[in-house]
């Protein structure tokens, strides 16, 4: 009976199919046609209006000038945008590593805790921070870590250590942008773990117990091998984000002291949208993005030997 | 088991159950300090020790933050950029992404391919292209230049397409057997059925744009248009160090949103970031 339906269904299929797909194709086009104009508006076609810019010199107003590889060789000799490269570099790589350290180590020690209430006020206390904004976010940290009235020396001159300088010392400031960023995303990196580190199948915990594996050992010989996928994962969008710091430098210590904190980013606004000089500014924006892909290919790269596909 | 390993295995878990306190702590520390100083009378904002537990709440704050600056205008700016996107979103990345998953059309793999592809390209590297479309649309300095540029999304349209893949054919046909025309089959049963994936969508939208600074920045110019959190930052320039409670008020303002919104659909912001890792 049911197979007699099946058979009449895709019958009646058949014989509709061939003159409604072009209805289908025309219906599909439809469908797609307001993201298609979105995405190639605002996306696909800034990309390659990035790259076409950056061999010009622009100012918004008057025409824009063809100068070919002006702007690049303009940028591998300009200093503190340079600079700005091997800040936001440093910064990214300590965001990151300690970003999916600390995620990691605090989504192990949650999955630990049986209680379902428990793990659900963890959750929510690491993921809090990431619902304020980027620009709450360093404005309360901005008096928090004030050198002079900031509760963070307050406790630690209790002791007796006297005032560090968060966010006045060259190092410090770089440093204390790096823990804010870290302490406001945490969250992201723990849920991702969290959720990954349940799926985990528990006949093979069991296994590993009865083979007398400790907690360590099956930590790192079990756990992290079965989510290397997913840490990889956090690793690439961790990094992608970190690479693009702005709000918190740019707030907090407007790129200082110095150029301590200035990121590329930051010299990309200043460049571009207050200096006006689009076509150097795109030449900046090209050179981030490939900077950026070929980190993502080195760690996909390092990632064909560490990560472990089941 | 010896007694030796016992005692071992407590000191681990006690150490766990430390560390896990402390990291909560850190967690929220600074959120809980900046609900109780914007509680503290302007005079007393700044002094230390702070004040953990608001013994005398002060909510003068909160009134003068609306009489400083135009914040009711922020919130509205913000209300309106934030809710067109979540919506126009919504319906761009349903549509497009029933049709990558469900419906035959040529070029399909290719089209979806590309969407893939300018999903990996950071938003900052293509900003001075974006910001020079607003202008020639003559959408500088308006809230709606924002709306406009946001309207479609590839990472949005994966995340629907990811979820109709999963339902079954059958229903479809059966319907268009029915005489179901295809839009009707779309709308009447498989946008009724990816409630979930629009939640998570609209809540991961809400919560990126509500809080977004960058792109702010770049298109608006007048104080009138700005949104909240670049209203606030305007507002800690104006004020210097002066009076920073009036300055916390507002910011927990702004979070406020955010946090109810948590509270009430939790779920939807951990399948939020969990849908990303499944690509």
């Amino acid at each position: 009976m049911a197979a007699v339906t099946a058979e009449v269904r895709e019958a009646v299929v058949k014989r509709r199919g061939h003159p409604s797909s072009h209805g289908q194709a025309r219906f599909g086009f439809a469908m797609i046609g307001l993201s298609v104009l979105f995405v190639a508006v605002f996306t696909a076609i800034p990309i390659v209006a990035s790259l076409g810019l950056s061999f010009f010199s622009w100012d918004v107003i008057s025409t824009p000038e063809y100068v070919g590889l002006e702007n690049y060789q303009r940028l591998f000799t300009d200093g503190p945008v340079l600079k700005s490269f091997g800040v936001t570099l440093g910064m990214a790589l300590a965001i990151v590593v300690l970003q999916l350290t600390i995620g990691l180590g605090l989504a192990v020690l949650v999955n630990q805790r049986k209680l379902v209430w428990v793990r659900t006020l963890f959750r929510t206390a690491f993921y809090l921070p990431l619902l304020a904004s980027t620009a709450a976010v360093s404005i309360f940290m901005g008096y928090l870590f004030d050198y002079k009235f900031g509760v963070v020396n307050y406790y630690l001159n209790l002791p007796g250590i006297s005032n560090v300088p968060w966010l006045t010392s060259g190092f410090g400031a770089a440093a204390t942008i790096v823990l804010i960023a870290v302490w406001q995303q945490i969250g992201f990196t723990f849920v991702l773990f969290v959720a990954s580190l349940m799926s985990v199948p528990t006949d093979v915990l069991e296994a590993a117990q009865i083979d007398g594996a400790g907690g360590f050992r099956t930590l790192f010989r079990i756990k992290i091998p079965l989510i290397s996928p997913t840490i990889l994962f956090a690793a690439v969008v961790a990094l992608i984000n970190a690479m693009q710091l702005f709000d918190q430098p740019y707030i907090m210590t407007k790129g200082g002291p110095g150029s301590a904190t200035t990121t590329v980013t930051i010299q990309m606004y200043q460049k571009g949208f207050q200096n006006l000089q689009f076509g150097y500014g795109s030449a900046i924006a090209i050179v981030l993005l490939a900077a950026i892909l070929v980190i993502t290919g080195l760690q996909f790269l390092a990632a064909r030997k560490l990560v472990f596909y089941q | 088991m010896t007694e030796s390993t016992g005692t071992l295995a407590r000191i681990g878990r006690i150490t766990g159950v430390a560390v896990l306190v402390i990291a909560a702590m850190i967690a929220l520390g600074p959120l809980l300090w900046t609900v109780t100083t914007s509680l503290r009378t302007p005079a007393e904002a700044f002094s230390n020790p702070p004040q953990w537990i608001p013994l005398h709440p002060d909510f003068s704050n909160y009134g003068a933050v609306f009489d400083r600056i135009p914040i009711g205008r922020f919130f509205f700016n913000s209300v309106i950029v934030t809710g067109l996107i979540v919506v126009g979103q919504t319906v761009t990345c349903t549509l497009s992404g029933y049709a990558f998953a469900m419906v035959s059309f040529p070029g399909r793999s290719v089209i979806f391919g590309i969407f893939l592809a300018t999903m990996m390209v950071p938003l900052q590297t293509i900003i001075i292209p974006v910001f020079v479309i607003i202008r020639y649309l003559g959408l500088s300095d308006s809230p709606l230049s924002l709306v406009v540029s946001a309207l479609g999304s590839a990472f949005g349209t994966f995340l629907m397409r990811q979820y109709f893949m999963q339902m079954p054919r059958e229903l479809g046909e059966a319907a268009r057997i029915d005489g179901a025309g295809h839009f009707q089959t779309f709308l009447m049963i498989y946008a009724k059925m990816a409630g979930p994936a629009i939640a998570t969508l609209a809540i991961l939208n809400f919560s990126g744009f509500w809080a977004e600074f960058y792109r702010p920045l770049i298109f608006l110019q007048s104080q009138d248009n700005f949104t909240l959190p670049l209203g606030l930052v305007g507002l800690q320039g104006n004020l210097g160090t002066g009076s920073i409670s009036v300055v916390l008020a507002g910011v927990v303002l702004a979070i406020l949103p955010s946090v109810l919104l948590f509270i009430f659909a939790q779920r939807y912001f951990i399948a939020g970031i969990t849908a990303g890792a499944s690509r």
